[in-house]
């Protein structure tokens, strides 16, 4: 038998309090910072806008793809490599007239013009009411998900595991965002929908562990909750390393083989990943017994129970 | 205590080959195709058209795979992507332009698998190539149109009354109509009241006049507005076809915008040029006595709008407007018979040929114009001198530059007038090149993904490790076989989802096997510790699920397009994955160590 975590003694997560909070305030506090400083860098899904990808056989003229933009006299053209040099990235931002969707017509008529040899890869066009419908419903999402999974919690658990479950996957969410803020790494639906999901996944990790919790509040009659709390983590350790190590090794063939398009997505989740063990072990837990947790919590309706059937 | 009854695998034995089949079409591939069917919805392709097909083919020596006709199209099948596009050319030159002929892509599964309806997944915009656009309706300038009808409609009934009335005046989407006395404000509302039912009037009392102002009743307008996107949608049909579009999805979304997505498009700004023509059509009188400085000076005679002409002069329409694009039937391209000049030829309806006929008989030698209304602006395509009356309903209009130009003129007449100006309001547009690098790579980051998880999962966890990675991978086959079954749209987020749901799909396999060492450590028998592992770790395993569930049966109800795909996949793998990582694998050790009754040692 092959044993990463052969733990013979329970470890003391509990008794390292002090330090998780301080490390969990900090990288709180960072992100919030970033978010607040530098804002996410929204993609076009949001805040509307165009995107062209082209590609060039050779590698491509920057400059001379600028020149190219300039004579068309659309404001505010951005013009970047992505991924290989023969790849070119043009961005604009959202206009108010009504042909804004000819942008993209206008954009390539110049390119081609320029050099016959470039090809159209992707373009994506939003207005500026979808991208601000799209926020708004990933904004809603994002809440719906929270109060979703916080309301399962509740009626699974009890409220102080729900709250501590969420408080500790919300700190998740707003790392994942402070990053993103921080690298200003494009933001996309995508994404969103990799935070969201890993959100749900993440969560899984707070449940195994509170599980745990209840049984062994049942089962270890003589030990004090700290005790308890750290028997209940040691003891799911190692499904809690393999588990993640698995879907983080699925998240990193992403990453590696998935291209352009998952870059972004692939590594929200592995934030989200990383996050999640940390902050459901050393984050939800210690905000249990800040609540107060009891032994009478679990026990009474376990006891009557028995007395029914004595 | 390990052993299933003999039902029991048989029904395991029976899902999986159900999935193993129904996931198959899915790795054959597709093969390129021409697909063949009438423009008019009216024709049908039938055996007739089909022999021709074949014998067009065969004049010119284009090998085929087949042909098969169904849903009034006809499609061949080719061994290669050149002779798809040699056969494209041939029939489109030996069909003429009652057929549109475009490339598709058939499924390249053997016919016995076609036959249990064993489809491969659908392939979303992002994986094939094609554009998907939003588009949506301008709904005040729909109101707006019902308002115009209503004006000209108004002066009609109260002329054949002979109901006095001073101004007709339009502020958006309401009417007001000018009298003189109270008395013929009251007999004008009784007499509209009774014709037009669907209007709401409000009579005012003002210093210098009586007026009367109506407005569409709620109702009314919210029907107006159904019936122009109902309109929009059916005109963006004609249009597509015209465009020569395999499958083309055209749809509606919420209440005043239509999806238009058309896979395999690779010429994205003629699509979006014959889209977006959010050309309206009208037939008005060109008022002659204008002065063309005034009009040069932006002073437009009273009742009359300036609108520019192809050649750059300007003239004065008048308001009141003749016909509307509804009433065209048909629109040719063709040429004079006399002059030779390029022309379109013209049908009318019955009830525009009526009013066409009237309206030529009283107007002859003046000219009458066709304004070509796009985002607005109005333009003359032609403004001829009327010569007769012309009767029947059969129009001809000569004043175009070239036979192309009298062609797309025609098309832009024949696809049908828009009730009410669209625009687009997003487009994603995915080149091919593109669509097959995103297939690669979407397969390759879940093989390799797969891979290096099956030999993590087999080197800690050995014989339970590769029950779990078979677990695993029959996952897999049932992910892709219900999907295929649900004729799913695979995007490229999907293929990321099967990816993450495959990785997040161990963890059940990860919570038993956990189980089962700490039974076997607590000092149970290896028979009852599998027993026990698998029995214990069900509760944990369905409530870690549901918070996934949750997330993405929101994702689902709150997200759009790719999003949705992303999380339709993420929902269905989570339970599959709860099927095959408890009953698949439990199967599996059953099997295995379920007979032996002195087992003293798991492989774990």
């Amino acid at each position: 038998m092959i044993d990463f975590f052969p733990f013979k003694k329970t470890i003391p997560f509990m008794s390292w309090g002090k330090v998780t909070t301080a490390i969990s305030l900090l990288t709180f506090l960072f992100s919030v910072w970033a978010l607040w400083d530098k804002g996410l860098n929204l993609g076009v899904d949001f805040t509307g806008g165009t995107v062209i990808e082209v590609s060039y056989e050779q590698p491509a003229d920057l400059p001379a793809i600028r020149g190219a933009l300039e004579k068309t006299g659309l404001p505010e053209v951005t013009v970047q490599s992505f991924g290989t040099s023969r790849d070119v990235l043009i961005r604009l931002p959202v206009r108010g007239d009504t042909d804004a969707a000819q942008t993209s017509n206008r954009v390539m008529a110049a390119l081609t013009a320029a050099d016959a040899g470039v090809e159209l890869r992707r373009v994506d066009f939003v207005g500026p009411q979808v991208g601000k419908e799209l926020y708004d419903s990933g904004a809603l999402a994002l809440l719906v998900v929270t109060f979703g999974i916080m309301a399962y919690l509740a009626i699974r658990f009890e409220w102080r595991f729900a709250v501590a479950g969420m408080l500790a996957n919300l700190h998740d969410i707003v790392i994942i965002l402070g990053v993103f803020a921080f690298f200003q790494w494009e933001f996309t639906l995508t994404v969103l929908a990799g935070v969201l999901a890993v959100l749900g996944y993440s969560v899984n990790e707070s449940v195994v562990i509170f599980d745990r919790i209840r049984e062994n509040i049942r089962k270890m009659r003589g030990a004090t909750i700290p005790h308890i709390i750290d028997d209940a983590i040691t003891r799911t350790m190692s499904r809690t390393i393999i588990t993640h190590g698995s879907t983080q090794i699925m998240v990193l063939s992403m990453l590696f083989f998935g291209g352009e398009a998952l870059h972004n997505f692939a590594l929200a989740l592995t934030i989200g990943i990383m996050f999640g063990i940390y902050s459901s072990t050393l984050v939800a837990s210690p905000l249990l017994l800040m609540f107060g947790i009891k032994r009478e919590h679990f026990i009474k309706p376990v006891e009557k129970k028995e007395e029914a059937v004595v | 205590m390990n052993r299933f009854p003999l039902w029991k695998y048989a029904l395991i034995g029976f899902t999986l080959v159900a999935a193993f089949l129904y996931a198959l079409p899915n790795f054959f591939g597709q093969a390129p195709a021409v697909q063949v069917s009438p423009v008019r919805t009216l024709e049908k392709a039938d055996p007739a058209l089909l022999a021709k097909m074949e014998s067009l083919l065969k004049a010119s020596s284009v090998a085929y795979d087949g042909m098969e006709l169904a849903d009034n199209s006809i499609k061949a099948r080719f061994a290669s992507t050149d002779l798809q596009i040699k056969a494209k050319d041939v029939l489109e030159n030996g069909l003429g332009e009652r057929y549109t002929v475009a490339l598709n892509l058939l499924p390249a599964s053997p016919a016995w698998l076609s036959a249990i309806s064993a489809l491969p997944m659908n392939l979303g915009l992002d994986l094939r190539g094609g554009v998907h656009f939003l588009l949506e309706v301008d709904m005040k300038a729909a109101q707006e149109k019902a308002a115009i009808r209503y004006q000209n409609d108004f002066r009609t009934e109260l002329r054949s009354d002979k109901i006095r009335y001073g101004r007709i005046s339009r502020e958006g989407d309401a009417v007001t109509v000018h009298f003189a006395t109270r008395d013929q404000r009251d007999a004008a509302i009784n007499k509209l009241g009774t014709v037009f039912t669907d209007l709401a009037y409000t009579a005012e009392d003002q210093a210098d006049a009586f007026t009367l102002t109506a407005r569409l009743k709620p109702e009314a307008e919210k029907q107006v507005q159904e019936f122009a996107l109902q309109q929009n949608i059916t005109t963006l049909r004609n249009r597509v076809n015209e465009l020569g579009v395999a499958e083309p999805v055209i749809q509606q979304q919420g209440a005043n915008r239509v999806v238009v997505q058309l896979p395999g498009v690779q010429d994205t700004a003629k699509a979006k040029d014959i889209l977006g023509r959010t050309a309206t059509l009208e037939i008005r009188m060109v008022d002659e006595l204008a002065d063309p400085l005034a009009l040069a000076q932006g002073q437009a005679p009273f009742g009359t709008d300036i609108v520019p002409t192809r050649e750059g002069t300007l003239i004065a329409v008048k308001k009141d407007v003749v016909l509307t694009g509804d009433s065209i039937t048909n629109a040719t391209p063709g040429f004079d018979n006399t002059s030779g000049q390029a022309a379109v030829h013209i049908n009318l309806d019955g009830k525009g040929a009526r009013i066409f006929k009237d309206v030529t008989r009283e107007n002859v030698n003046k000219r009458m114009a066709i304004l070509l209304i796009e985002k607005g602006r109005a333009e003359a395509i032609t403004a001829p001198v009327i010569r007769e009356e012309i009767g029947g309903g059969r129009v001809q209009v000569t004043g175009m530059e070239s036979a192309q130009e009298a062609s797309d003129v025609a098309l832009l007449l024949r696809a049908g007038a828009l009730a009410a100006p669209m625009q687009i309001v997003e487009e994603r547009t995915v080149g091919p090149s593109m669509g097959a690098e995103n297939i690669a790579k979407g397969f390759n980051a879940n093989i390799w993904g797969f891979i290096a998880v099956v030999i993590f999962i087999t080197f800690y966890y050995r014989v339970f490790g590769l029950f779990s990675s078979i677990a695993l991978a029959i996952n897999g086959f049932f992910l892709i076989a219900l999907l295929s079954l649900l004729q799913a749209t695979l995007t490229l987020p999907g293929m990321a989802a099967i990816a993450l749901t495959l990785g997040m799909a161990i963890d059940a396999n990860v919570l038993i096997n956990e189980r089962i060492r700490e039974e076997l450590r607590n000092g149970a028998t290896p028979q009852a510790a599998i027993s026990a592992g698998y029995e214990r770790a069900w509760g944990t395993i369905l409530d870690a699920n549901i918070t996934t569930l949750i997330a993405g049966f929101s994702l689902f109800w709150l997200g759009s397009g790719p999003v949705r795909g992303f999380a339709v996949v993420l929902c269905l793998g989570i339970l599959t994955s709860m099927f095959s990582a408890v009953t698949v694998s439990r199967a599996m050790a059953n099997l295995t160590y379920g007979r032996q009754a002195r087992l003293a040692k798991l492989s774990i």
